[in-house]
């Protein structure tokens, strides 16, 4: 298992009002993001657990465009990752803050 | 004085040493392997047929018995390289040199014979060029085929997968060469006859079946989001904008998405009619929710698929059927009917250079390419205009005049960046060049020229290479679509924001998809039992698709 973690500046604010939001799943190629609404405005962090070794540069790359196409602002984003690929990542990530942006619960 | 009928005269003497087993025409299976070393001599050509589907299996058997003292330095000529008897008579050294087309699971076994200079490689072809040089410098003497049943007269009856059968009857037979069938049962009456008996000397019962593998079978279960997004990508930025309405489907997964996608997102889209009403195809099964939603007006199909044959037959308007009711497939016509007839190629591949060239080898698997190389093709004889052969043309090379401009057929790569085994779809050195170099081949295997293909795309976008006027253009295009692989990520970003204004780049965005829309509930079917469902119950999928 190898620990990653990416503070990342975030202007547009995540919308919606949920404190979280729970997307995908822990299974070989997929991974489960926890979305909180805990971060600094501005700030979106991110912090990954995955069974993947030595793909660092990768995920910088992914995060780093999330929050340039996303609103993220304000977001801890917790990550499981199984070895899902970036295109996975980049979905689920999309996926997690859709879902914290819907009314209700 | 010259003999000018040599062939004949051998020809008569091999009949003479296989009447010795041969009861009428037909050959106990017992009896192949010492009927084949009495009519095959050292250094024959054989084609024993076997493509990406059908295989004379017990032929395949037989050949791989006989003793290697006796036939010896075989050059074999034959579409597909898939039982492991085919392989077993080069490592056994009944045959020497290989000319094929196409090896999916015997890929890794070729690589290690290859290399082990087991195998004199003579090519690697396409289906229609190994047809070709049959009738030119590859003339099978001996060709060991399959057939569904035989009379005593030994007409054949081939049924749904007729597939290579009559191309390899015709440059055999009437080249003097030797031609014996494999059938499941012998008859009075066929049902039809594929194949006239006096183009066959010898057949042998094998009682059962020959084999065939459900090679176009993709569960719609396994598509991932990725791939659906892929699919939507292509049908809103290609096939939408140039009407493709004849067109083939490679095997995969991003193509089965795109099929099952049709009726659902296609229809919002207001395509019915206008994309999709001709297929150069096998019958997919995946095809089904389209077919029955009237999408599809004619199919012409290289062979058949396992499990599709009643659903054929039931809907005789799409397919081409015989007088019996069964599909008649013939692999050289539809490979022909997609290089002149079709206008676009969507496949896949497995490794794509910076100049967009493509292919299915690497290290250490040589998979052949089958079909890709001529369908994936642009046909330089084309004469008969169509709209998105004219903008695709037009796009190439606006400059020049309308009436005297070529077309270009659409060929399109469509992948997800990362591929099985999260192995990089885009590469900066094809795999196919080592290859070449350990061999000393002339030529590096490449499957699709990047010359001929117009448009990759990938989860990331739709490249354009019809749009790039330079060699630094097209390299960014690709870049540009290469998603978060090393190809990717080593992008020049500027250039490719230059190449999305012109259109030469497109993201989902720009096409007005949003990637989070890609859910599975877009597609027509989820299952393999929906496409059973959708297909009225006509479709019998083969038992390992079965998992109710």
């Amino acid at each position: 298992m190898e620990n990653l973690s990416f503070t990342l500046k975030a202007p547009a604010a995540a919308g919606g009002a949920r404190p979280r939001a729970i997307v995908g799943v822990v299974a070989s190629g997929n991974l489960e993001v926890l979305a909180e609404r805990i971060s600094p405005a501005g700030a979106c962090t991110v912090e990954i657990a995955t069974s993947a070794h030595g793909f660092g540069a990768v995920w910088q790359a992914v995060v780093t465009d999330f929050v340039a196409r996303r609103a993220a602002g304000g977001l801890r984003l917790s990550i499981n990752d199984g070895g899902a690929r970036p295109d996975t990542v980049a979905l689920r990530l999309a996926q997690a803050v859709r879902l914290i942006e819907e009314p209700g619960a | 004085m010259k003999n000018w009928n040599a062939q004949k005269t051998a020809l008569a003497e091999r009949l003479a040493d296989g009447r010795r087993f041969a009861s009428g025409k037909t050959i106990e299976v017992a009896d192949l392997p010492n009927f084949l070393e009495a009519v095959i001599r050292p250094g024959d050509r054989v084609c024993l047929e076997g493509d990406n589907q059908k295989q004379a299996d017990v032929l395949a058997a037989a050949l791989a018995s006989v003793d290697p003292a006796k036939i010896y330095d075989l050059h074999m000529v034959q579409s597909g390289i898939v039982l492991p008897e085919h392989l077993d008579v080069f490592e056994k050294g009944i045959a020497r040199k290989l000319d094929y087309s196409y090896s999916g699971p015997q890929a890794a076994r070729v690589a290690r014979l290859l290399f082990g200079g087991k195998i004199e490689l003579g090519a690697v072809h396409t289906y229609l060029e190994l047809f070709a040089r049959y009738f030119i410098d590859l003339t099978p003497q001996v060709a060991l085929i399959a057939a569904v049943s035989a009379d005593r007269d030994g007409n054949l009856y081939t049924g749904a997968n007729t597939e290579d059968t009559p191309t390899v009857v015709e440059a055999t037979s009437y080249k003097s060469g030797l031609v014996v069938a494999q059938v499941a049962e012998i008859v009075d009456k066929l049902p039809r006859v594929d194949i006239p008996g006096d183009l066959v000397h010898f057949m042998v019962e094998a009682k059962k079946p020959f084999y065939v593998e459900p090679l176009f079978t993709r569960d719609p279960a396994a598509i991932t989001e990725s791939q659906i997004l892929t699919a939507m990508l292509a049908i809103k930025g290609i096939y939408a904008p140039y009407g493709v309405q004849r067109l083939n489907h490679g095997i995969g997964f991003s193509t089965a998405a795109i099929e099952l996608l049709l009726p659902t997102y296609g229809e919002k889209l207001g395509l019915k009619g206008r994309v999709c009403t001709h297929f150069a195809l096998n019958p997919h099964p995946t095809l089904i929710p389209a077919i029955e939603a009237g999408w599809v007006r004619q199919i012409h199909s290289f062979g058949s698929e396992v499990g599709m044959e009643d659903y054929v037959a039931a809907r005789s308007d799409v397919f081409f059927t015989g007088p019996d009711g069964s599909l008649r497939s013939n692999r050289a016509f539809c490979q022909v009917a997609g290089l002149y007839a079709c206008d676009m190629f969507i496949g896949s591949t497995l490794q794509i250079d910076l100049e967009g060239h493509s292919s299915t080898v690497t290290a250490s698997r040589v998979a052949g390419f089958g079909g890709a190389p001529n369908m994936g093709s642009d046909a330089r004889g084309r004469r008969h205009p169509s709209e998105p052969w004219l903008k695709a043309g037009a796009e190439a090379d606006p400059g020049s005049s309308a009436a005297l401009r070529r077309g270009r057929k659409l060929v399109v790569q469509i992948g997800e960046t990362f591929g099985e085994g999260n192995d990089s779809l885009f590469v900066e050195r094809l795999d196919a060049l080592e290859l070449a170099e350990k061999l000393n081949l002339d030529l590096a295997p490449v499957m699709i020229y990047g010359d001929d293909v117009t448009h990759i795309v990938t989860e990331e976008g739709i490249a354009n290479l019809l749009l790039c006027r330079d060699r630094d253009e097209r390299e960014q295009a690709i870049r540009g679509v290469a998603g978060y692989t090393q190809v990717g990520r080593a992008r020049d970003a500027a250039m490719v924001a230059r190449l999305r204004e012109r259109g030469a780049v497109r993201r989902p965005e720009d096409l007005g998809i949003d990637p989070l829309d890609a859910d599975r509930r877009l597609l027509a079917a989820r299952s393999i039992k929906d496409l059973m469902l959708a297909s009225g119950g006509l479709y019998r999928p083969p038992s390992r698709f079965r998992n109710w």
